[in-house]
């Protein structure tokens, strides 16, 4: 009984392998790597990989400078509807991004929640690089957020006690103690969030749309041009894979205790490096 | 030196904390069962723990006085605590740690705490004892007007807790601030503090020397706390000032103190003697049963004889040859029985 057992795992396991990586592969295998490279000399390319960087890094910044501090409270204090606010902290992890999309235009959109007011004020904020960075912050965030919450949460409370009794204000506590000690949480949580809105499609083709050079970063990019250039949408998914891999690199190394693909699973491997 | 002064009152999951203490330049124990609201004392006094009423006092600085709505955060309090853990940031260095409040003295100390050595190392790399000392040195570094110590010496082995029992002692001599140590462990107590408050349910329920309470043992739990046995049965005052105790578990007992009724009699270990055959002696009572075990502790052996616990030398074990489960006469004196009333 044990060699077809054994036979059956080699060959599910090869086969998953196989589906997984063959797709990826076929993009680079299409055709020659320079001329691939060549391709993204493209203006459509040029100008999606700058709307791409500079929407994901503003993106980046604000949810860092916002969802740190707010993830430290979260995961410090103890108060009513403490799991209500996680909980809906989370809900757009799960969210389908049309849906996303939808929500932010009925917030932000001109018939929206906001539009009058936005109105009023002359913004215009759907179908602009503003939108962009709305809809990567909307559904890039909680990546962030549900790693840093629980960084902060598995610094030992005596250890914020310790600082405080040392003369060490709340500020300085944070700085010294909290944040080093959530450092390889927080940096795992920040680039999986960088990789969740570089890819992000749904709900900014819904809200910012797909306009070239305002826009349309690599993801529209790549469907837009696939009637039109099939071997720039190649070359840009190329570029894409590229990235995702060393993203992914760069979230392993931030975590040298992690062993296995679980950077997703933070809520159960937390007691598990703590 | 300014003296300590807190009245606190809060209320813990069964039961409430109340207490009221004043502590001069001087180490004050409070001891008691775990959950009795010992550590929740030493963080009321740090500022990380708001008790529901109280006020805690320094000299002339109102630390906290919830009348008052005076409640001074953590790091306005010139307090050092060290925590049962150590509490010791494991992404520092020794020399990180004992700096980290800032002050500049940090080499001195290290000199002091003999860790200048360790300097460079991180928290995981030492032992339990050297842990202890890093973890003094980095709380008097703010040169703190009080001192807290959360079970000094409970994370230790036995070994090494003699050792820094002490270092501690000779710390508290030196340091001339109003001290206060939690532990469950008598023999910290009183080596290391003048005065000893038994903390049972969130109240003191007696205070004093170590050797009032090993004397005078207000309460059942000071009483087997300090190590002594404790035997429950009924007293009855006799003739000659001798009162009669006639054991829960069976047999007799003489003891010179007068009391009546339901009574714990409590003797201490070291008051107890071990023989092969009924000694000729003064001693009145008697207990004749089999050795359950013997236990070394240093030099000496615990022989835990029926219902009692004797301390002898370990020399004498040998002499008699005692071996588990032979029997033999526990023997001490009516003078050496204390009576303390139960429930």
């Amino acid at each position: 009984m044990r060699r077809p057992f054994e036979v059956t795992l080699w060959v599910a396991c090869g086969a998953t392998l196989l589906f997984l990586v063959l797709p990826l592969a076929a993009i680079f295998l299409r055709i020659p790597p320079v001329e691939l490279f060549r391709q993204l000399g493209d203006e459509a390319a040029v100008d999606a990989i700058v709307v791409s960087l500079k929407t994901s890094a503003i993106a980046h910044v604000v949810i860092l400078v916002v969802g740190t501090p707010a993830a430290y409270l979260l995961a410090t204090r103890r108060f009513r509807g403490r799991s209500t606010v996680l909980t809906l902290i989370e809900l757009p992890l799960v969210l389908p991004p049309a849906v996303a999309g939808l929500a932010l235009l009925a917030t932000f959109g001109q018939r929206g929640l906001l539009g009058d007011t936005l109105d009023a004020l002359g913004v215009q904020v759907s179908f602009t690089q503003v939108a962009v960075v709305l809809a990567v912050i909307f559904v890039a965030s909680p990546f962030y957020l549900r790693q840093a919450i629980a960084a902060f949460e598995a610094v030992d409370p005596h250890l914020t006690d310790a600082s405080r009794t040392l003369g060490v204000g709340p500020f300085g506590t944070f700085r010294r103690v909290a944040l080093p000690l959530a450092r390889g949480g927080l940096g795992a949580g920040s680039t999986l969030a960088f990789a969740r809105g570089l890819g992000e499609f749904g709900a900014t083709i819904m809200f910012a749309g797909s306009l070239q050079g305002l826009t349309q970063t690599l993801p529209l990019m790549i469907y837009a041009q696939l009637d039109q250039d099939f071997d720039v949408a190649l070359a840009v998914g190329a570029l894409l894979v590229v990235m995702s891999f060393v993203i992914l690199l760069v979230a392993k190394l931030s975590r040298p205790w992690t062993g296995s693909v679980s950077i997703l699973l933070t809520r159960s491997d937390r007691s598990a490096s703590s | 030196m300014d003296r300590l002064r807190l009245d606190l009152a809060h209320p813990l999951r069964s039961f409430g904390l109340e207490l009221a203490l004043d502590v001069g330049g001087e180490a004050v124990a409070l001891a008691g069962p775990s959950g009795a609201g010992k550590t929740s004392v030493l963080r009321a006094v740090a500022g990380l723990l708001r008790p529901e009423r109280g006020r805690v006092v320094l000299g002339a600085e109102v630390w906290l006085d919830t009348d008052r709505g005076v409640d001074l955060a953590p790091e306005d309090r010139s307090v050092g605590l060290v925590f049962q853990d150590h509490a010791l940031f494991p992404h520092l260095t020794v020399a990180e740690n004992v700096g980290f409040s800032g002050r500049a003295r940090v080499e001195e100390l290290l000199q002091r705490f003999r860790i200048a050595h360790l300097a460079g190392a991180r928290p995981t790399e030492l032992s339990g004892g050297e842990r202890q000392r890093v973890a003094l040195a980095r709380s008097l570094a703010r040169d703190p007007k009080v001192l807290l110590l959360d079970e000094p010496t409970a994370s230790l082995d036995a070994h090494t807790r003699a050792a820094v029992r002490l270092e501690l002692r000779d710390l508290l001599h030196e340091i001339d601030i109003p001290t206060l140590l939690v532990t469950h462990d008598f023999e910290d107590a009183a080596a290391l503090a003048a005065r000893v408050g038994v903390l049972v349910d969130g109240r003191l329920v007696q205070i004093g020397s170590p050797t009032d309470l090993v004397r005078a043992p207000a309460d059942p739990f000071v009483a087997s706390f300090t190590g002594g046995n404790l035997l429950a049965g009924r007293a009855r005052r006799g003739d000659g000032g001798l009162t009669e105790v006639a054991l829960d578990a069976g047999g007799l007992l003489f003891s010179t103190d007068a009391i009546d009724g339901r009574v714990g009699a409590v003797v201490h270990p070291w008051e107890v003697s071990v023989a092969r055959e009924m000694p000729a002696d003064s001693a009145l009572n008697h207990v004749t049963a089999p050795i359950a075990a013997l236990v070394p502790t240093g030099n000496r052996v615990r022989v835990r004889v029926g219902p009692l616990t004797a301390e002898v030398t370990a020399a004498s074990v040998e002499r008699l040859g005692l071996r588990p489960g032979e029997i033999v006469i526990a023997t001490f004196k009516a003078t050496a029985t204390r009576l303390v009333p139960l429930a």
